[in-house]
C-alpha cells in the first residue's frame, strides 16, 4: 500500500514537471484547497481589521492633532518639491518626445490586502483577496508604495497567489541605478534576493539603489526594488551582489496589483512640435538677444515673444517665454550667477531699466516664471559662467535657477 | 489515561470522531499559512507535519498513517507554487513510520514524543530534500544549525501540539 500511494504520488510529480504550465493537470486540486483555506483567512483577516480600526480609529487617538500637525507641513514641502519635479518631468517629456521614447505607465492599479502565506519557508508567496472576479490576471506585478513585491502567479475566483521576488523560482529585470549596470533578480532558497548576471569586472556600490529594468515585460521601468547590500565575487566570471528588497516581503498586508501599463511615446505638454534645437537653447546659459529684440523690449507695447522683458523696476518683473530663436546668434556678455535663494529666479540684478538683454534661456522652468518654483525650498547653486561675445554694450546679470 | 505497553498485542489504539479528523488538518493547515503573516518566524514549524504524526502514532495503524499523511502534505502542496507532491510524499513516509513506529513504542509519555517528533522531523525534510533535488530541480539549502533549531523547535511544539490532541482522540 505504502509503496503504491508514494509511486502514484511520484507519477504525479514527474507529469507536473514534465508539463509545468500547459492545461496544470493539479488545477483542480490546487482550487478546492485554496477554496476551502482561503475563506478562513478572509474571515479571520476581517475580524483582525476591523477591531484594529475601531481601535484606532475611536479610541487610540493620542498624539493624532499633532500627527496632523506635522502632516499638513509635509504636505505644504511636498507642494513645493512636486512643482520643481514636475518642471524636470515636463523636460524629460520633451527630450523623450524628440527621441520617440516610448515609456510605460502604470495607468491603473488595484489595492488588495494580502491574506495568507503558503505556510512554507521554501515557497515564497503569498495570497491576496482579489481574483478574476476582480480582473487579475496572471503576470501581473504587485508593488507597494516602497518597492515591487512580485507577480501573480495563479488567479482563483476571488484570491490570487503573488509570487514573492525573494523565491528562488522568481526572476526580475533589474537595473542599477547610478552605474546602469543590468542584471537579473533572483531569490535563493534561503530567502535572499542576488543581483545575478553581473560581470566581475563592474564596479558595483554597495548601498546603490536597485529599478526595474522592465526587460521582465512585466515590471515597469524604474520601480524601486531594494539596495545593494553587499558585493562579492561569485561564481565564474559573475559577482555576488546581495540586495535587500525595499519592501518588507516578511510583512505584508496592502498590496497593489498593476492592473494596467500603458505604453505610449512622450508628449510634450506644450503646443507645437518641439525641435532639438529648441530643447539645446532652453539649457544653454543665458544669452542675450538680439539687439533689436532689445530695442523692441525697451519700448512700450507687444513684447517680442521669447523676450523676458522684466516690467517696472526689477524685483517685480514679470518674465515671459523665451525663444530659442531670440537667443540664437545673438551676442552680448552674459553672467549667470549662483542662485540663492531661487526665489529670485528671473530677476535682473541692478538694473532696473527693463531691458530685455539679459534674457534668461536656461530652464523653461525659470521663463515661465512659475511663482511655486520661485519658492522652491532647495537653495539651488548654479555654476557661474560668463560668455563673451560682441555685443555692444555690457549686460546686466540675470540670475538663474539651474535645472 | 491510556496506558501503553511496547508489547504489540497490549497497546492502546484510538481514534478521532470525524469531525476531529477532517477540522484539525484543515486547521492545522490553515494555521500553517495564516500565522506566518503575523509572525514571521512561524515558517520554521511545521503544524500539518506534527498533526500527521500525532494521529499516526495514536491510530497506530499504518495505512491510516499514510493516507492521512498524504492527504494533509497534499494540501499543503496545494498551497504552494511548488508541484503537487512534495510534501504529500514526505508526509505519506512520515505517517506510515510513525503509525508503525507508533505499535512497537511507548509514545504517550512527553519525552518519547520530542525524541520521536525529532526523528520524523528529520526524516521529512531529508525525504523533502531528496525529492525536490531529485525529481523537481529545485536549489536547495542544507543548512545544519536551521534544521536542528527547526527539529528541536518542532518537537517542543510536537508536545503541546500531541497533548490537544489526547483530548479529542477516543479508545477504540
Amino acid at each position: 500500500m505504502l509503496v503504491g500511494v508514494l509511486f502514484a504520488q511520484v507519477l504525479g510529480l514527474a507529469v507536473q514537471v514534465k508539463r509545468p504550465t500547459d492545461s496544470e493537470p493539479t488545477r483542480l486540486i490546487r482550487v478546492w484547497a485554496v477554496d476551502v483555506v482561503t475563506p478562513l483567512e478572509k474571515a479571520l483577516h476581517w475580524v483582525q481589521t476591523s477591531t484594529s480600526n475601531v481601535w484606532h480609529n475611536y479610541f487610540y487617538l493620542r498624539g493624532v492633532r499633532a500627527e496632523n500637525r506635522n502632516l499638513k507641513q509635509q504636505i505644504e514641502r511636498m507642494s513645493l518639491e512636486q512643482v520643481r519635479i514636475s518642471q524636470d518631468a515636463d523636460q524629460a517629456r520633451r527630450l523623450q518626445a524628440l527621441l520617440a521614447f516610448k515609456e510605460q505607465f502604470i495607468s491603473r492599479t488595484m489595492a488588495a490586502q494580502v491574506i495568507g502565506s503558503s505556510g512554507s519557508e521554501l515557497s515564497r508567496a503569498v495570497y491576496i483577496d482579489k481574483g478574476e472576479s476582480d480582473g487579475i490576471r496572471p503576470d501581473m506585478a504587485v508593488i507597494t508604495a516602497d518597492g515591487i513585491v512580485g507577480k501573480v502567479l495563479r488567479v482563483y475566483r476571488s484570491t490570487s497567489q503573488v509570487l514573492l521576488i525573494d523565491d528562488q523560482t522568481s526572476g526580475v529585470g533589474a537595473i542599477l541605478d547610478k552605474t546602469r549596470i543590468q542584471g537579473i533578480l533572483r531569490g535563493t532558497p534561503a530567502g535572499e534576493v542576488v543581483l545575478e548576471k553581473v560581470m566581475s569586472d563592474e564596479a558595483v556600490p554597495a548601498g546603490e539603489m536597485v529599478l526595474t529594468s522592465g526587460g521582465d515585460g512585466i515590471f515597469p521601468k524604474g520601480l524601486l526594488v531594494g539596495r545593494v547590500t553587499k558585493v562579492a565575487p561569485g561564481s565564474e566570471l559573475f559577482l555576488n551582489i546581495r540586495v535587500r528588497p525595499a519592501a518588507d516581503l516578511s510583512k505584508l498586508e496592502e498590496v497593489l496589483v498593476v492592473t494596467k501599463i500603458d505604453e505610449r511615446q512622450a508628449q510634450p505638454d506644450r503646443a507645437g512640435a518641439a525641435r532639438a534645437v529648441d530643447i539645446l537653447a532652453e539649457r544653454l546659459p543665458t544669452v542675450p538677444s538680439k539687439p533689436e529684440n532689445a530695442v523692441k523690449a525697451d519700448t512700450p507695447g507687444p513684447e517680442t515673444p521669447g523676450t523676458v522683458a522684466p516690467k517696472g523696476t526689477g524685483s517685480d518683473a514679470k518674465p515671459k517665454t523665451a525663444s530659442p530663436e531670440a537667443s540664437a546668434g545673438s551676442g552680448a556678455t552674459a553672467t549667470r550667477k549662483t542662485a540663492s535663494p531661487p526665489s529670485s529666479s528671473v530677476a535682473p540684478s541692478g538694473n532696473s531699466s527693463g531691458t530685455s538683454a539679459g534674457t534668461s534661456l536656461a530652464n523653461p522652468a525659470t521663463t515661465t516664471g512659475t511663482p511655486a518654483l520661485k519658492a522652491s525650498p532647495k537653495p539651488v547653486k548654479a555654476k557661474a559662467t560668463t560668455m563673451t561675445t560682441d555685443a555692444p554694450k555690457p549686460q546686466p546679470a540675470v540670475e538663474d535657477t539651474p535645472h | 489515561m491510556a496506558v501503553t505497553y511496547t508489547s504489540g498485542e497490549q497497546v492502546e489504539v484510538y481514534r478521532f470522531s470525524i469531525p476531529a479528523t477532517i477540522l484539525i488538518p484543515l486547521t492545522a493547515v490553515f494555521l500553517q499559512a495564516w500565522l506566518p503573516l503575523r509572525f514571521p518566524f512561524f515558517t520554521i514549524f511545521d503544524l500539518p507535519l506534527l498533526v500527521t504524526i500525532g494521529f499516526a502514532t495514536a491510530r497506530r495503524s499504518p495505512l491510516a498513517g499514510l493516507l492521512t499523511g498524504s492527504v494533509i502534505g497534499i494540501l499543503q502542496d496545494a498551497l504552494t507554487h511548488h508541484p503537487i507532491g512534495l510534501y504529500g510524499i514526505s508526509k505519506t513516509v512520515v505517517g506510515f513510520g510513525a503509525s508503525s513506529l507508533g505499535i512497537k513504542l511507548d509514545v504517550e509519555h512527553a519525552g518519547a514524543r520530542f525524541l520521536l517528533t525529532i526523528v520524523f522531523y528529520a526524516v521529512h525534510e531529508v525525504v523533502y530534500f531528496m525529492i525536490s533535488r531529485g525529481l523537481v530541480g529545485l536549489r536547495m539549502a542544507w543548512t545544519w544549525p536551521h534544521e536542528l533549531l527547526s527539529g528541536v523547535a518542532n518537537a517542543m511544539l510536537g508536545v503541546l501540539v500531541f497533548m490537544l490532541l489526547d483530548r479529542v482522540k477516543q479508545r477504540t
